[in-house]
């Protein structure tokens, strides 16, 4: 094993969308600053946008206020977000967008030159290689870029975080990272929860399975704090190959039909809104037409031209190929079957909800020196790609406007060996230890039918919720012996430990909301109602890493 | 199966380091094996992102569905040009059906 100390200015975790923009964003603005970039994967092709997007999610048109798209993203999330945080957001949406087309990324316009919609806060691009083009911008700065390197953990000294420490994924070595200031960028957390698809389908899900919450994790263990675990996001996909429903709902506007053929919004839901529904009541209604015998449901296709098809396909090639096969098997072509839906299994993403870092309006979490950005960052939902560009663009530059009072700290040894032994046990472990595979499969149980998983409609209550704090204590104690045989073993059972500090935190902010806010993402069946007296406020935890404890805290809207 | 590799046409990226595949993939799961062909670490593993399909340049790797997603076989096949990506669909019935996606202009251009 080979030890690798590198000394960097920023030291940025995680080379995805967020990453990457904040290492372009350092080099513009100061380009003398040192970056170092570590990434689990290889930056040109890794996390959420791997596949590509055909739609960039978040963008303000000309015929939306700052204050109509903040009141959109307000009512979606029933009255809980962090309007300073979604505000700075959507006052930086288009120029990030300018920013990546400048990069490359080829977006549709109309003839007068202004971006084609796909819906009322979303742009139509081509962005089959938006990971690679943003990639070749990173390559263009000075940033280093460590690619197959796993963070581990934050050097935290006790009051601020010094760098991080790494695992060398190909060449087995120990990386110790000094930097002045470190952005946290890896991400949501899938894989929590079972999986909707098993066995050799277990990985085709719709969240990026190597984004496993390890950014989460890294922060509970220093007592950051952290918001809103307990609003979990629940897509409504295409059924097995969870292919994002959006690109047919936004783009051939198909009515949404149950078994007997009903537009079930409309006909059962007017009281939801009918068509015109919330995100998570659209799931709501689909579970409940199946739980009503009237299920399976689908996106009525057929009655889309050849045209259509067509441009569906394409769409799709750009951001999930696999729906193509799919309808490439026998019959189940979208003009001649429906296309049936279903809700995945919950995942915890700050992007699309907003699980993740308590931070403030500079991306600064509540540790020294560690900014947070994209999804492992809380309190802003329907950040989306864009979203999470504008938050590296934030965080770099807080980070950039701090670092010059900034040093690097001397790591002590202590800290550095009890991180390497932590890391390498597993490898040396063999006989009567516990393995990845079935720590995997046994939290992902406890998870799915004590925590609200697929199997338990997505219900939760209390009872249940205790024992599944129970069983995770059992758990972890459990895993203090897991045992890898190769290198891609060991990261896989520190991903094992990283998903059951998430989880730990996760069930308490479920025990804690005693509310029903966001039906099916938080649905507690002891208290069915949404509560505004009791309840208009973000739930919050910090977890001490020397009594084992998570304390709970309540925190006001406005942060 | 997520993955199909045809070791009839995968030249092992010969010369280069690190394949193609196994630098690309996000999940770090394919490699190549002492006989330089390349393989999948584990299926069930696999996010189907096609990003391997896209990257092999000699088509070797060809995109499926696992058995239990879909019973009947079709596959998808990429190539990387410049600035466009050209799919290639075989569908269960054996129908071929091709589709030309505008991308950016790569490195070197
Ligand atoms: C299937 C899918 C489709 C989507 N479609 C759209 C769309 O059409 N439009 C849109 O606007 N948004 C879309 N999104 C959302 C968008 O992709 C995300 O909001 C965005 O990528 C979030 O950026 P991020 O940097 O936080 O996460 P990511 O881009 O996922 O980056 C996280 C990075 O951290 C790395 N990482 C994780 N753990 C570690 C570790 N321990 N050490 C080192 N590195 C680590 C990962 O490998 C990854 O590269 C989609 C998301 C998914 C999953
Ligand atoms: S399809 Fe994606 S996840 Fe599967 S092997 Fe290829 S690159 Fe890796
Ligand atoms: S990229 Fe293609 S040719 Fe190269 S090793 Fe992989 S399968 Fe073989």
């Amino acid at each position: 094993m080979n030890i690798v100390s590198i000394d960097t200015d920023i030291l940025i975790i995680g080379g995805g969308a967020a990453g990457c923009f904040a290492a372009i964003e350092i080099y513009k603005k100061s380009p003398n600053y040192q970056v170092v970039i570590m990434e689990k994967a290889h930056i040109e092709r890794s996390g959420c946008l791997a596949m590509g997007l055909n739609a960039i999610n978040a963008y303000l048109h000309p015929d939306q206020t700052p204050e109509s798209y903040a009141s959109y993203i307000e009512r979606q999330f029933e009255g809980i977000i962090r309007k300073d945080l979604v505000y700075s957001i959507i006052m930086g949406l288009n120029e990030v967008v300018r920013n990546v087309e400048e990069m490359g990324l080829p977006i549709l316009k109309n003839a007068d030159g202004t971006c084609q919609r796909r819906g009322k806060r979303s742009i139509r691009i081509l962005g089959e290689r938006l990971k690679p083009i943003l990639a070749e911008a990173v390559q263009k700065t000075s940033a280093r870029i460590l690619n197959r390197v796993v963070a581990t953990n934050f050097i935290f000294n006790g009051k601020r975080v010094c760098g991080a420490f790494g695992y060398g994924v190909k060449t087995n070595a120990f990386y110790i990272i000094r930097a002045k200031a470190v952005i946290v960028a890896t991400g949501g957390a899938a894989g929590i929860y079972r999986p909707v698809n098993s066995g050799e389908a277990r990985h085709l899900m719709w969240y990026c399975p190597w984004n496993v919450g390890t950014g989460y994790a890294m922060g509970i263990r220093i007592g950051a704090e952290m918001t809103s675990f307990e609003n979990r996001f629940i897509p409504l996909r295409v059924k097995d190959v969870h292919a994002p429903t959006g690109t047919i709902a936004v783009g051939v506007r198909p009515k949404n039909i149950n078994a007997r053929g009903e537009d079930y919004l409309e006909l059962y839901y007017k009281h939801l809104g009918g068509n015109r529904c919330l995100t998570h009541h659209r799931l709501l209604a689909t579970i409940e037409e199946v739980k009503a015998g009237r299920g399976p449901c689908f996106l009525d296709t057929t009655t889309i031209s050849e045209e259509e098809e067509k441009r569906l396909k394409k769409d799709y090639l750009n951001m999930n190929p696999q729906i193509i096969l799919l309808w490439a098997g026998k019959d189940m072509n979208p003009r001649k079957r429906p296309v049936e839906i279903q809700g995945t299994e919950p995942f915890i993403v700050g992007g699309h909800c907003q699980a993740g870092y308590w931070i403030d309006k500079e991306r600064r979490t509540t540790i020294q020196n560690l900014y947070a950005a994209g999804e492992v960052a809380g309190g802003a939902p329907k950040k989306y790609v864009s979203g999470s560009w504008v938050e590296a663009r934030i965080a770099a530059s807080s980070a950039l406007g701090n670092i010059k009072e900034e040093y690097l700290e001397e790591i002590d040894n202590e800290l550095i060996q009890k991180e390497k032994t932590r890391v390498f046990a597993p490898l040396t472990r063999k006989t009567g230890s516990v393995w990845p595979f079935g720590v995997r499969e046994r939290l992902q149980k406890v998870m799915d039918e004590y925590a609200g998983g697929i199997s338990m409609g997505y219900a939760l209550h209390e009872e249940r919720l205790l024992e599944a704090r129970r069983l995770l204590a059992s758990l972890r104690e459990k895993v203090k012996d897991i045992a890898a045989v190769d290198s891609y073993n060991l990261v896989e059972a520190l991903e094992c430990i990283d998903k059951i500090d998430v989880a730990r935190v996760l069930v308490e902010h479920l025990i804690y909301r005693k509310e029903t806010r966001w039906s099916c993402y938080q649905t507690r069946l002891d208290y069915p109602q949404k509560d505004d007296n009791r309840w208009l406020v973000f739930v919050n935890s910090v977890y001490n890493p020397y009594t084992d404890e998570i304390t709970m805290i309540e925190r006001p809207l406005q942060g | 199966m997520s993955i199909f590799i045809d070791e009839n046409i995968c030249n092992g990226c010969k010369g280069l380091p690190e394949s193609r595949c196994e630098r690309i993939c996000p999940g770090n799961l394919c490699y190549r094996k002492e006989n330089m062909k390349a393989d999948i670490r584990d299926q069930s593993a696999c996010w189907t992102c096609a990003c391997c399909v896209k990257e092999c340049p000699v088509q070797a790797i060809e995109l499926r569905l696992p058995f239990q997603i879909c019973n009947n076989h079709a596959s998808l096949k990429a190539r990387l040009k410049h600035d466009k990506t050209i799919w290639t669909i075989l569908d269960a019935e054996g129908n071929q059906e091709e589709f030309i996606i505008q991308a950016k202009l790569l490195k070197g251009d």
